[in-house]
C-alpha cells in the first residue's frame, strides 16, 4: 500500500491531490481568521479555497505523478539516479499516460489530447449553431450561450491550435534536425502534462455556481473581473496552458540552435524547423504578457486590487493592450508552424524544391518582429488614443508582405512540379487558397474606416475562422496526414481522406463565407439572439455547419481504422529527402543508430543524385554540399 | 532519391507550363477578376446607407473589393492550373520537377508590388479616416452634442438644448446636422454603434469616448450594443429616429415640457394594455420591453436572462412586485446577479404604466 503511494504514479496523484484540497481549505481558513472574517460560520468559504486550489490540485497532480521527481532528488543532494531511459519510449497503452521522455511518445500524446479537444470545442460550436438557427431562444439560454462561445475559443485556441502544432513538431522536429530527442526531455515531459490541468479545469468551468466563464476568450475588464467564479477557471487554466507553451518553446530553441546534426547548418534547416524556431521565440516573449493580463484579474476579483476599477483609479485600456501584446503574436504561434508544415507538403509532392528558400525563412522572422508592432490593431474603436491607429494600420498591412512572399513562392514551388494529389496535399493546397482569403479580409479590417463599421460583427467571426480553420487547421490536417505513416507505422485510407478533405471544404465555404455578408449588413457577433432580417443566411450557416461537424466524423474514424489496421508503411512511403523519412516507420526509440551527417539542402528535388543526409562517416567530396536556396540556375528551355 | 534520374534523355515533361499554358492562365485570371468584382460591387453588402460618413466608408469598401478580388483570383487560378497541367499522370510516378531553387527578379515583383499597393490603400484610409473624423465647419454654428450613457442593458441618451437638459431612452437627431456623441458607461464596456451610420466606439468606464456623423436620410434605424457586455448584451437594442428639424424641435418641447410637468398629463389617455407593454416596451420613452429578458406563461415570451417571472413572483404581494420593477436591486432572486436589469423604469414609465403592470402581474403570475 505504502509502496503504491510512494511510487510516482497515478495512486500517488490521486494521495497528492486530497493533501492539496484540504491545504486549500485550511490556508483559506487561516487566513480568514487571521483577518477576522467570519471566523467559524463560512469556515468552509468555498469561493476562496477553490481558487487556491486551482492552483494546489494541479501542481499537487504533477508531483504526484512524477514530473519533479528527478529535480527534487536533484535539488535535494540525493544521490542522483543513473539515467536507465526507463521513461522513455512505449512499450504498451500504459506508457501514454505517464511522464515519458521520448519526444515521440509526447508528440503523440499531445497531438491525440488536442484532438480530443477539438471535437469538445467543437461540439460546442455545433450547440451554438443549434440554437442560432433561428431567432429567439431556443436550446440554451443567455448565460449558457456566452459561455459556449467563451470556452470554445479558448479551448480550441489553447488546448488545440496551440498544442497540436508543438505535438506534431516535438514528434517530427528532432528527426527532422537529426537528434535523439528534445533537449530537455524532462522539461518536455512536464509541459505535456500540463496541458491535462488546462483543459480539466477550462471544461470544469461548467460546474461552478454561475456557470462557465462567459465573457469571451478576450476576458476584457471589468466584466471579466466582476463576472461569477467560472471566470476564474479561464484566468488560471491560461496560466497552466501558457507555462506549457513557453516550456516548450523553451526546448525547441535549444534543441534547434544546439543538437542540430553535423553538417545542418541554419540554412540547410527544413522550413519547419524554421517555422517553430520563430513561433518559438514569439512564445517566450508573448506568452508572460497574457499571463501578467490574467494574474491582474485575478487579483482584482480575489483580493480586490481595482487594477481595471475606474472608479478606484484603475485602467480599464491597459488591459486591452496587455492582452493583446499577447493575443495578436498569439495569431502568428498559431499560424507559423502551419506554414512550416505546408513548405514541407508543398515541396515532397511538387517533387521540386521549395521556390526561394532563404526568403521563406527570412519572412517568418519577419513575420515575428512585425507580429509585435500590430496589436493595437485589435482596438481601433476601443477608446485608445487615436493617434495610435494609424502607425498600427500601417504595420499591419505591412506584415501582409512577407506573408505575401510566402504565398507567392508556394505558388511557384507547384508551377513545373510533378504534383500527387494525395490528401495532405489537397488540404495544403486547400490552405492555400482559404489563408488567402482570410488574409485579403485582414488587410480589410486593419483599414480603420471599414473596421470602425465591422469590428465586433460576423464578418470578424468570418475572418477569424478562415485564418484559423482554412489557415491553421487546413495545415494541421495535412501535417496529420503527411506524417502519420511515420508517426503510427501504418498507412491512412486515401480515398476517406480525400472524402474528408472535399467535405470540410465544401461545408467549411458554406459556413462561414455567409458570415462576411450578414457581419458587414450589421450582425454583431456573440449574441444568442439577433434580429429577423439575419434568419435566412444563419439557417443557411447553421445547416452547412452541421455538415462540417458531420465532416470530422470521417477523419476520426479514418484515423482510429488506419492505426489499428492499416497498411504497414515503409520507411519513405512519399520518398522525402528530409532525415525524418530515412528511419523505419515508427522510428526506433532513439531515433538514429548513427548520427546522420547532413550533406546538402532539405528540398533539392529534380537534382540529379542529391542526398540532404548521409548515415556514417561523412564523405563530403562525393555529395553535392549545397544549402538550400542558392539559386542555382535552372535549365533553361 | 536519384533513382531513376527525374531527367531523361528526352525529358517526359518537356512542354509543360509553357507560354501557351501561362496565356490561358492570364485570360481566365482577367475574365475571373472581372466577374469577381462585378459580383463584389453587385452585392448589396452594407444595412442603408444613413450619414455622411456611411457614404464615405462605403466607396472604401467598393476600392477594398476591387483591390482584393485579384489577388484572389490570382491565387486561385495559378492552384488550378497547376493541378490540372502538372498532376502527376500515370507513368509519372517516379519523376521530379525541374530543381527551380528560386527567381530575384520575380522574388523583387511579388515583394514590391503588394507594398507600394498596401501604403496606397493606407494612404487612402488616412485620408478617409480623416474625412469622417473632421469637426463641421464653424460658420454652421455649434455642433450638437449628445452624452451616450451604456448601462447593462440599455441606452440613456442626455440633451442639452438650449440650456434645457433632459435624458431619453429614445435616440432623436434631425436630418442633415452634424452631431457629436460623448460615450460613458456606468458599469462595463459596451459600444455605440448604429450599422445605418457606420461608426462605432466603445463605451469605457472612466473616459468619455466620442464620434461624430451627419445623418442624412430620415427613419428609423437599430441602435446595436457591439461589446460583449453580460446576460442581456444580444438585448441591448434601441432605435434611434432621425427626422427633419421641425419635427425635432417639436419632439425637443414634447421632452422638456415633460419633464417640467409630468404625471398627471398621463392620468386623461386610454387606458394601459400591460401585456402589450410587458411584450413590446414602452416605444415613446424608450423602455425595454420586460418579455425581452423575462418569461411570462401568460405573455408567452421566453426570456432566459431575468428571472422566471411565473416561479420568482408566485404568491408575491403588489408592493413587492412594483419595488421590483422600480429598484431592481432590493431584492435579488437566486442565481441571479445584481445590475443586470435596468434600474430606471421608474423614469422611462409613468405611474399608471407601473401600476398597470404591477396588477397584470400580480394576476397572471405563476398562474
Amino acid at each position: 500500500m505504502t509502496a503504491t503511494v510512494r511510487r510516482p504514479g497515478w495512486y500517488r496523484a490521486a494521495f497528492f491531490m486530497t493533501i492539496a484540497a484540504s491545504f486549500s481549505v485550511g490556508l483559506s481558513w487561516l487566513v480568514r481568521m487571521l483577518y477576522g472574517h467570519d471566523k467559524f460560520a463560512h469556515f468552509l468559504d468555498a469561493e476562496s479555497f477553490v481558487l487556491i486550489g486551482m492552483f494546489a490540485l494541479p501542481i499537487a497532480f504533477l508531483i504526484g505523478l512524477g514530473c519533479f521527481d528527478y529535480w527534487f532528488y536533484w535539488a535535494a543532494g540525493r544521490p542522483t539516479r543513473p539515467e536507465d531511459h526507463s521513461a522513455h519510449g512505449a512499450r504498451s497503452w500504459k506508457d501514454y499516460f505517464r511522464p515519458n521522455t521520448d519526444h515521440k511518445v509526447i508528440g503523440i500524446q499531445y497531438t491525440v489530447h488536442s484532438f480530443f479537444f477539438l471535437f469538445v470545442g467543437g461540439l460546442m460550436a455545433m450547440l451554438m449553431r443549434a440554437e442560432l438557427a433561428q431567432p429567439g431562444r431556443q436550446f440554451v439560454d443567455s448565460n449558457t450561450f456566452n459561455g459556449l462561445f467563451s470556452v470554445h475559443a479558448s479551448i480550441l485556441i489553447f488546448l488545440f491550435i496551440i498544442p497540436v502544432f508543438a505535438g506534431l513538431a516535438n514528434f517530427v522536429l528532432p528527426l527532422m534536425i537529426g537528434a535523439p530527442d528534445m533537449a530537455f526531455p524532462r522539461l518536455n515531459a512536464l509541459s505535456f502534462w500540463l496541458l491535462p490541468c488546462a483543459g480539466v479545469l477550462m471544461l470544469a468551468s461548467f460546474f461552478a455556481p454561475g456557470g462557465s466563464f462567459a465573457s469571451g476568450w478576450t476576458a476584457y475588464a471589468p466584466l471579466s473581473t466582476t463576472a461569477p467564479l467560472g471566470q476564474m477557471f479561464f484566468t488560471i487554466a491560461v496560466q497552466f496552458a501558457g507555462a506549457s507553451s513557453i516550456a516548450t518553446a523553451l526546448n525547441f530553441l535549444v534543441t534547434i540552435i544546439t543538437m542540430r546534426a553535423p553538417g545542418m547548418s541554419f540554412f540547410r534547416m527544413p522550413l519547419l524547423a524554421w517555422a517553430n524556431f520563430s513561433t518559438s521565440l514569439l512564445v517566450v516573449i508573448a506568452t508572460p504578457f497574457i499571463a501578467a493580463s490574467q494574474f491582474f484579474v485575478l487579483l482584482d476579483y480575489a483580493l480586490g486590487f481595482h487594477f481595471f476599477d475606474a472608479d478606484k483609479g484603475g485602467d480599464v485600456l491597459m488591459y486591452q493592450h496587455v492582452f493583446w501584446f499577447y493575443s495578436h503574436p498569439a495569431v502568428y504561434i498559431m499560424m507559423l508552424p502551419g506554414f512550416g508544415i505546408i513548405s514541407e507538403v508543398l515541396s515532397v509532392k511538387s517533387r521540386k524544391p521549395v521556390f526561394g528558400y532563404r526568403m521563406m525563412a527570412f519572412s517568418l522572422l519577419a513575420i515575428v518582429v512585425l507580429g509585435f508592432t500590430v496589436w493595437a490593431h485589435h482596438m481601433f474603436v476601443s477608446g485608445m488614443q487615436s493617434w495610435i491607429r494609424i502607425p498600427m494600420m500601417v504595420t499591419t498591412a505591412i506584415i501582409a508582405v512577407p506573408t505575401g512572399i510566402k504565398i507567392f513562392s508556394w505558388l511557384a514551388t507547384l508551377w513545373r512540379g510533378v504534383l500527387r494529389l494525395d490528401t495532405p496535399m489537397l488540404f495544403a493546397l486547400g490552405f492555400l487558397t482559404m489563408f488567402t482569403c482570410g488574409g485579403i479580409s485582414g488587410v480589410m479590417l486593419a483599414m480603420v474606416p471599414l473596421d470602425i463599421h465591422v469590428s465586433d460583427t460576423y464578418f470578424i467571426v468570418a475572418h477569424i475562422h478562415y485564418v484559423l480553420f482554412g489557415g491553421s487547421l487546413f495545415t494541421i490536417f495535412a501535417g496529420v496526414y503527411y506524417w502519420f505513416p511515420k508517426m503510427t507505422g501504418r498507412m491512412f485510407d486515401d480515398r476517406l481522406g480525400k472524402l474528408h478533405f472535399w467535405t470540410t471544404f465544401v461545408f467549411f465555404n458554406a459556413t462561414f463565407a455567409p458570415m462576411h455578408i450578414i457581419g458587414v449588413n450589421g450582425m454583431p457577433r456573440r449574441v444568442a439572439d439577433y434580429s429577423d432580417q439575419f434568419a435566412t443566411w444563419n439557417l443557411v450557416i447553421s445547416l452547412a455547419s452541421f455538415g462540417l461537424g458531420l465532416s470530422t466524423l470521417i477523419f476520426a474514424y479514418n484515423m482510429v481504422a488506419s492505426w489499428r489496421g492499416g497498411a504497414r508503411a515503409s520507411a519513405n512511403p512519399w520518398r522525402a529527402l528530409t532525415l525524418e523519412w530515412q528511419v523505419s516507420s515508427p522510428p526506433p526509440v532513439f531515433n538514429f543508430d548513427q548520427v546522420p551527417t547532413v550533406v546538402g539542402g532539405p528540398y533539392e528535388y529534380g537534382v540529379p543524385g542529391a542526398v540532404h543526409g548521409i548515415f556514417g562517416p561523412a564523405a563530403p567530396a562525393e555529395a553535392k554540399g549545397t544549402p538550400a536556396g542558392t539559386h542555382a540556375q535552372p535549365p533553361t528551355e | 532519391m536519384g533513382e531513376e534520374s527525374a531527367r531523361a534523355e528526352a525529358d517526359p515533361l518537356s512542354g509543360r507550363g509553357g507560354r501557351r499554358t501561362i496565356t490561358q492562365m492570364v485570360v481566365v485570371g482577367l475574365i475571373a477578376s472581372v466577374l469577381g468584382i462585378a459580383l463584389g460591387l453587385i452585392i448589396d453588402w452594407f444595412p442603408t446607407q444613413g450619414s455622411k460618413q456611411a457614404e464615405k466608408i462605403d466607396t472604401f469598401w467598393d476600392v477594398l473589393i476591387i483591390c482584393s478580388v485579384p489577388f484572389f483570383v490570382l491565387v486561385t487560378t495559378v492552384v488550378l492550373f497547376s493541378v490540372k497541367t502538372f498532376r502527376m499522370r500515370p507513368g509519372e510516378e517516379h519523376l521530379d520537377g525541374p530543381p527551380i531553387h528560386g527567381n530575384t527578379r520575380l522574388e523583387v515583383v511579388w515583394t514590391a508590388v503588394p507594398a507600394i499597393m498596401l501604403v496606397a490603400l493606407c494612404s487612402y484610409a488616412y485620408i478617409t479616416l480623416h474625412d469622417i473624423e473632421k469637426a463641421p465647419a464653424a460658420s454652421l454654428g455649434p455642433e450638437r452634442q449628445i452624452t451616450v450613457n451604456g448601462q447593462q442593458f440599455t441606452w440613456t441618451f442626455d440633451y442639452d438644448e438650449g440650456g434645457k437638459k433632459f435624458s431619453s431612452a429614445q435616440l432623436y437627431v434631425p436630418i442633415g446636422r452634424s452631431v457629436k456623441f460623448n460615450v460613458k458607461t456606468k458599469d462595463v464596456l459596451h459600444d455605440f454603434w448604429v450599422p445605418a451610420w457606420r461608426m462605432k466606439i466603445d463605451a469605457v468606464p472612466g473616459i468619455t469616448t466620442d464620434y461624430r456623423i451627419t445623418p442624412t436620410r430620415a427613419g428609423t434605424w437599430p441602435v446595436v450594443c457591439a461589446e460583449l457586455c453580460g446576460l442581456g448584451h444580444a438585448f441591448m437594442r434601441q432605435t434611434a429616429h432621425v427626422v427633419p428639424q421641425a419635427d425635432f424641435d417639436k419632439w425637443v418641447t414634447k421632452m422638456t415640457t415633460r419633464t417640467a410637468a409630468p404625471a398627471p398629463a398621463a392620468g386623461g389617455g386610454a387606458a394601459v394594455d400591460a401585456k402589450a407593454l410587458f411584450t413590446q416596451g414602452e416605444t415613446t420613452s424608450g423602455a425595454t420591453a420586460c418579455g425581452a429578458c423575462h418569461k411570462l406563461a401568460d405573455a408567452g415570451t421566453a426570456g432566459g436572462v431575468g428571472p422566471d417571472l411565473d416561479q420568482a413572483l408566485k404568491g408575491k404581494d403588489a408592493a413587492f412586485i412594483k419595488q421590483s420593477i422600480v429598484d431592481p436591486n432590493a431584492v435579488i432572486a437566486k442565481g441571479f446577479n445584481a445590475n443586470i436589469m435596468p434600474d430606471n423604469y421608474a423614469k422611462l414609465l409613468s405611474a399608471d404604466e407601473i401600476d398597470a403592470l404591477v396588477k397584470y402581474l400580480g394576476e397572471v403570475a405563476g398562474k
